[in-house]
């Protein structure tokens, strides 16, 4: 390598240092204390009897009732506000692309909902479905107590999540649809295909790279959903998430290596859907290459 | 028989109308082009017939049947597209085939077309890629196969060669010429290269701000122009304009003057025109000689010489600073700041009025009605 390569070099790494530095700092020194404490009897109750205990927390944590339940109502969550924000934001991604007469007001007026903060959201879905001043029960003519009872507390829940995320998925999915050539289309119907056919046949698997990007955002987002459960019932009526659950261990009952273990597991569960994902969009990005310009 | 009618044919997006009543018969088998700079509503009125774009008002029929109301698959076409439009997730088996799986073939049958259509453009070793591996020219023969396959009445090809290069244009050009000898099928070809256009129509469609200007073979188009826009469109380089006055007009001529105070005796009808009305005289660089010694001269400045080997085309200077170019022999030996003497055949001449409407030729040229080919016995 010639001498002005390896200065280059040099100079690259130097300008990048800074954002390294920060980065470990801030990222790479929780995490690693995050897996330092999640090995270690550490109970702020009992501050003395810190010591090395191997795996024993994730033993504790892996063999409880709690972090089973708790990991199944966090899927059910994701799976319900993913599934339906994905059906949802792809009929208004097709509004958006065919709006004709004030496309940027339709535009606008559908991302109102994602930039209002997350407490505040979930908070008034609360409050409108409080059994005694919400609207819901009044407009609904019931005398239902939604966040009392599991699973009447999940779909107000997971409604929160699609009312609050869907314009997000739909704002990505139209990217997608955007990126879709207006001729291939034309070129459908003159194939023969129907409204539908164009559809399944040619606009989704040439969506799937934008399909792919919203789902793994999404997925990871509400697999460490923890504002609007905390908000709207405390993991109260078995609602807990793993989110919950580990701020409950951490915070609440002050234990801060079985907190830790649990920290630590979620990072390894979003880990896990990321590659997931990233391997299936690296297939679906191979794939778009083909499509020629 | 698959002769296509346009009849008062109209297109208005809300207020703009942008295809201002169209009327067009294309006979069977023809090879109709539609030319036209672009925004003149020529892709518009091809995706009209395709059925991909509604039609505002007026009649359309392919093969004597209204369809207007019938969608793109059941009006008998076929479309090719300037960015060819192959489907990127599919092989080219795939991409072929897919009208025909749509139109739920028995699969045998689809393989057979497919084979078939491939074997005719060459494509057999390419069926198993997808079209990310193709270069320009294949991706272009896999768009025209795809059309091919469901044999349809009429070919629509929407600017098919804008998108490759200059030798392979040539090459692709040669071949849909071709191909339109091999089948019998009605080509509506869209471009705005006038060569391709001469080249490749039975009937050229000159489009212009959504009328129809001229329809005619390229010749009729060549040596009739009906008004300035079709001459100054058809024929490369364009044809010189030059600001004049009638000064005579007789049975069978009308008397023009030229710049530099001499005249000429254009043979057109004069009727209904009157001596001192303003006009235009028209002249094609390659109908303009050295030397003078024709029916009129013109004396000119050389301002620049541009030598293509077979002829030199020459931008010169008249009297009243208008520029005018004329083709010379590729052997000419005129220079920048030469003095040259222009001679103008008085029957290649083209008269407009003010209106820009060309004046009636007494003489119809003996090659403007040709046929492509000696007919073929169907």
């Amino acid at each position: 390598m010639s001498r002005q390569a390896l200065d280059e070099r040099r100079l690259a790494w130097l300008l990048c240092a800074p954002a390294v530095l920060a980065m470990l700092l801030v990222t790479a020194y929780p995490i690693g204390y995050a897996v330092w404490l999640s090995l270690h009897r550490y109970d702020l109750r009992f501050p003395d009897q810190q010591a090395f205990v191997g795996l024993a927390n994730y033993a504790s944590v892996l063999t409880s009732e709690v972090w089973w339940r708790s990991l199944f109502n966090t899927l059910l969550i994701t799976a319900g506000s993913v599934a339906v924000e994905l059906l949802l934001g792809f009929g208004l991604a097709l509004v958006m692309h065919r709006a004709v007469v004030g496309r940027i007001a339709v535009r606008t007026a559908s991302l109102v909902p994602y930039a209002i903060i997350t407490v505040v959201a979930a908070l008034g879905w609360r409050f409108a479905f409080d059994p005694t001043t919400g609207f819901v029960n009044a407009l609904l003519g019931l005398d239902q107590a939604w966040l009392s009872e599991r699973w009447s507390a999940f779909f107000v829940i997971i409604a929160t999540e699609i009312w609050k995320t869907t314009p997000f998925v739909a704002l990505l999915l139209l990217a997608g649809l955007t990126l879709v050539p207006v001729d291939l289309i034309r070129a459908a119907r003159v194939d023969g295909a129907s409204a539908w056919q164009r559809l399944a046949h040619i606009t989704l698997p040439l969506m799937r790279p934008a399909i792919l990007v919203a789902l793994l955002f999404r997925t990871l987002d509400a697999f460490r959903i923890f504002d609007t459960v905390y908000v709207q019932t405390r993991g109260a009526q078995d609602t807990e998430t793993l989110s919950i659950l580990a701020y409950q261990t951490l915070i609440a009952r002050l234990n801060l290596g079985l907190g830790a273990a649990v920290s630590v597991l979620i990072f390894v569960g979003t880990i896990l859907i990321a590659l997931v994902y990233v391997r299936l969009l690296g297939a679906g990005v191979l794939g778009r290459a083909g499509r020629q310009v | 028989m698959a002769e296509v009618t346009l009849r008062n044919i109209r297109k208005a997006y809300g207020d703009v109308q942008v295809i201002k009543g169209v009327d067009l018969e294309i006979k069977d088998r023809e090879f109709a082009v539609f030319v036209g700079p672009s925004g003149c509503g020529k892709s518009t009125l091809l995706r009209m017939i395709a059925g991909l774009e509604e039609i505002t008002d007026g009649e359309l029929s392919i093969g004597g049947r209204r369809v207007n109301d019938l969608s793109p698959s059941e009006r008998g076409i076929s479309m090719v597209f300037q960015t060819y439009a192959l489907y990127p997730h599919m092989t080219v088996r795939e991409n072929m085939g897919f009208s025909l799986k749509l139109a739920k073939l028995p699969k045998a049958e689809i393989k057979q077309k497919v084979d078939e259509a491939a074997r005719i453009l060459k494509l057999e070793p390419l069926l198993d890629r997808k079209p990310k591996a193709l270069s320009g020219g294949q991706r272009q023969r896999v768009a025209i196969g795809r059309a091919i396959v469901r044999n349809p009445q009429v070919f629509l090809f929407d600017e098919p060669l804008s998108n490759l290069d200059a030798a392979l244009r040539v090459q692709m050009r040669i071949e849909i010429a071709r191909m339109h000898s091999d089948f019998d099928a009605t080509m509506i070809y869209v471009t705005h290269d006038q060569v391709e256009a001469m080249t490749m129509a039975d009937k050229i469609v000159v489009l212009r701000d959504g009328i129809v200007e001229q329809v005619g073979s390229p010749l009729e188009l060549y040596h009739h122009p009906g008004n300035r826009f079709v001459a100054s469109f058809i024929g490369s380089p364009t044809m010189n304009f030059l600001e004049t006055e009638i000064q005579a007009i007789e049975s069978g001529s009308v008397t023009v003057g030229l710049p530099g105070g001499s005249r000429i005796k254009v043979p057109v009808e004069g009727e209904g025109h009157t001596p001192g009305e303003k006009v235009t005289l028209g002249v094609r660089p390659e109908h303009m000689v050295e030397g003078g010694g024709a029916d009129g001269e013109i004396r000119a400045s050389v301002l620049v010489v541009e030598r293509l080997g077979g002829s030199t085309f020459t931008h010169a200077e008249v009297e009243g600073n208008e520029v005018i170019t004329a083709a010379l022999e590729g052997n000419s030996e005129v220079k920048m700041r030469d003095q040259v003497l222009l001679g103008i055949k008085a029957d290649t001449c083209h008269l407009f009025g003010s209106d820009g409407i060309a004046f009636k030729q007494i003489e119809r040229h003996p090659l403007a009605d040709i046929a492509r080919a000696a007919p073929a016995a169907h």
